[in-house]
């Protein structure tokens, strides 16, 4: 499918939250890389769900509980298909980005990292993909290590040739930074992973819901990611591993659901993918999640990516002209996302979103669960304004606006 | 677009004053009490140091890298507490800390610049920035007095994170 501009008034028309008033001011939403916005489609997809299908899956022979299980398989049927046509048994629900890897660092990890292995990542990961391999490697009295980036938010790939060594068991790394918008070349690290014998575990809470991504292509072992970051519900993230992996793992969690046969003295593990699923699901969110992929096919990811590279590039080139600012990241839009970073000289991050904030502009202040890339970066916070499909070039003319009315506000004479 | 009237109250010249030429940013290198406080929900960090003389803040410095309600928080702070004794500070402490979350001060106490900070209360998550000096000052003073039976100018350094 070829990239056609989307016509995002109309896409507005769906997003029912974005037509409100903040403080007396039209909403300016600018925080999608925490979370983004739900178009209607998926806000009725869920309340569908609970007026007329409700039931648990996997257990009823009776019509709600089949009706159930079907839209909840039906759902990783897409998602299988929207990650580049991978097995069905390749697809694990969790909770989102967060335990999909910790799901990884216990359930393979645990089999597969031993004392003086080596588990490289970079400094630019958020603490999902930082925190579980930290531990990780510190149970096992395994090494970590992390490729640094470059003066332009950049992952240094000579360092990242030399780090990855022979006693190197994973690579896990971002596909795209939550704080520099740098995309990471998936395919280059996994070839050098793989190379040393290495698996690679993708952190793709950013890349899903504004890249078309392919994970065969990409041939990465393990790549996570999230439904609220994507216009579905919280509450909903996927795991995907290649097959041969994830049959050798041991179950994440035990209990109902996930088990074959249990006698008193044994138990056997369900087959792919419910051996991962152990509990209640959360159906109604995975059953609403589908509406989401829906009206992402709808308008093509191709479409997105065009967007966001106008609209980056436009935020980028406004920002950089009031000659007070500081982006950090990539400056070629080719080579990022849409999520800006940056400091406006003689505004702490903190009091400039308070200021937006009133404004009716929300942005989002801090480290972004990103400590380590920021104390790389030299900075204590950075403030962040993040796109997608319902952002409009006007929005970043009032974000801008909005920051030089703070700057005059805290920087006088 | 013209900004908010609320965030006058916010930002009141006073605090903005505090901000621009923080009170107390020396180095005590004979300090008597040491603190670092963090606030690692947006990463605004302050050291505060302390020096003692017959039981009275002689000297206090507090030097901060955070917002303009932490910054200026932390630089009255140091004018409020100076040549006051341990117990006074404790209760300024106390009434300041109470004043943020909303509670009256009593009549007769005068908090000086610092009544400045109540307009943050219209601005709940903000409240904490504001907190930020207190709370290092309080846990410092906490930890010398703990460690005091011991030693004399046993000089502690924690941190308020977690
Ligand atoms: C790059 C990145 N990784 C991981 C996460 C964690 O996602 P979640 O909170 O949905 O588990 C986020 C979002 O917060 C993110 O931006």
């Amino acid at each position: 499918m070829n990239a056609v501009a989307l016509d995002i008034q109309k896409i507005r028309q769906d997003f029912p939250i974005l037509h409100q008033e903040v403080h007396g001011y039209p909403l300016v939403y600018l925080d999608s890389a925490a979370t983004s916005q739900k178009p209607k489609s998926v806000i009725e997809a869920l309340s569908r769900y609970y007026l007329e299908t409700n039931a648990n899956v996997h257990r009823g022979i009776h019509t709600l509980s089949e009706l159930a299980t079907s839209q909840f398989e039906a759902t990783r049927s897409h998602v299988a298909h929207f990650i580049g046509g991978v097995a069905n048994e390749e697809v694990i629900y969790t909770r989102g980005t967060t335990e999909s890897i910790n799901l990884v660092a216990q359930a393979w990890g645990d089999l597969n990292i031993q004392t003086g292995d080596r588990i490289v990542i970079t400094e630019m990961e958020h603490h999902a993909n930082f925190v579980p391999w930290l531990r990780l490697a510190k149970r096992k009295n395994a090494e970590i290590v992390y490729i640094p980036i470059t003066g332009d938010g950049l992952l240094d790939l000579a360092e990242a040739e030399k780090l990855i060594t022979p006693n190197t068991k994973l690579v896990a790394f971002t596909h795209m930074s939550n704080v520099l918008g740098t995309i990471n070349p998936v395919g280059a690290l996994t070839e050098l992973a793989h190379k040393q014998g290495a698996l690679v575990m993708v952190d793709g809470a950013q890349s899903v819901p504004h890249l078309q991504v392919d994970v065969h292509e990409l041939d990465v072992d393990f790549y996570a990611f999230s439904a609220h970051k994507m216009l579905g519900p919280t509450g909903v993230g996927i795991l995907y591993g290649k097959q041969q992996h994830l049959e050798a793992m041991e179950p994440y969690q035990t209990g109902g659901e996930m088990i074959h046969m249990v006698s008193f003295t044994d138990v056997s593990w369900a087959d792919l993918p419910w051996k991962f699923e152990a509990g209640t699901p959360n159906i109604g969110d995975v059953v609403a999640f589908k509406s989401a992929l829906d009206y992402l096919d709808e308008i093509s990811m191709e479409s997105i990516r065009q967007h966001e590279i106008e609209i980056t590039q436009y935020a980028m080139d406004s920002l950089k002209a009031t000659g007070v600012i500081t982006i950090y990241g990539p400056e070629d839009v080719s080579l990022r996302g849409g999520a800006v970073s940056f400091v406006v000289d003689g505004v702490h991050s903190h009091d400039l979103s308070t200021i937006l904030d009133t404004q009716g502009v929300a942005i989002r202040a801090g480290h972004h669960c990103a400590q380590p890339l920021h104390s790389r970066l030299g900075v204590n916070s950075t403030s962040r304004a993040s796109f997608y499909i319902y952002n409009t070039l006007d929005e970043v003319d009032r974000l801008v606006d909005a920051i030089l009315q703070a700057r005059r506000y805290f920087v006088r004479g | 677009m013209s900004v908010d009237n609320n965030l006058d109250d916010l930002y009141r010249e006073i605090i903005l004053e505090h901000y621009h030429d923080p009170h107390g940013r020396h180095e005590i290198h004979d300090a008597d009490i040491r603190n670092e406080g963090k606030n690692p929900l947006c990463g605004d960090e302050l050291a505060l140091e302390i020096k003692l003389s017959n039981g009275e803040v002689e000297d206090i410095a507090v030097r901060c890298q955070g917002c303009a309600i932490s910054v200026a928080s932390g630089s009255m702070l140091t004018d409020a507490v100076k040549g006051k004794s341990l117990e006074e500070v404790k209760s300024i402490s106390t009434k300041i800390k109470g004043m943020l979350k909303g509670e009256a001060l009593p009549e007769d106490f005068d908090p000086e610049d610092l009544e400045a900070l109540q307009g943050i209360r219209q601005f709940p998550v903000r409240i904490k920035c504001a907190l930020l000096a207190w709370a290092t000052l309080e846990n410092g003073i906490k930890d010398y007095e703990a460690g005091k039976k011991e030693t004399l100018n046993n000089i502690t350094i924690t941190s308020t994170e977690e």
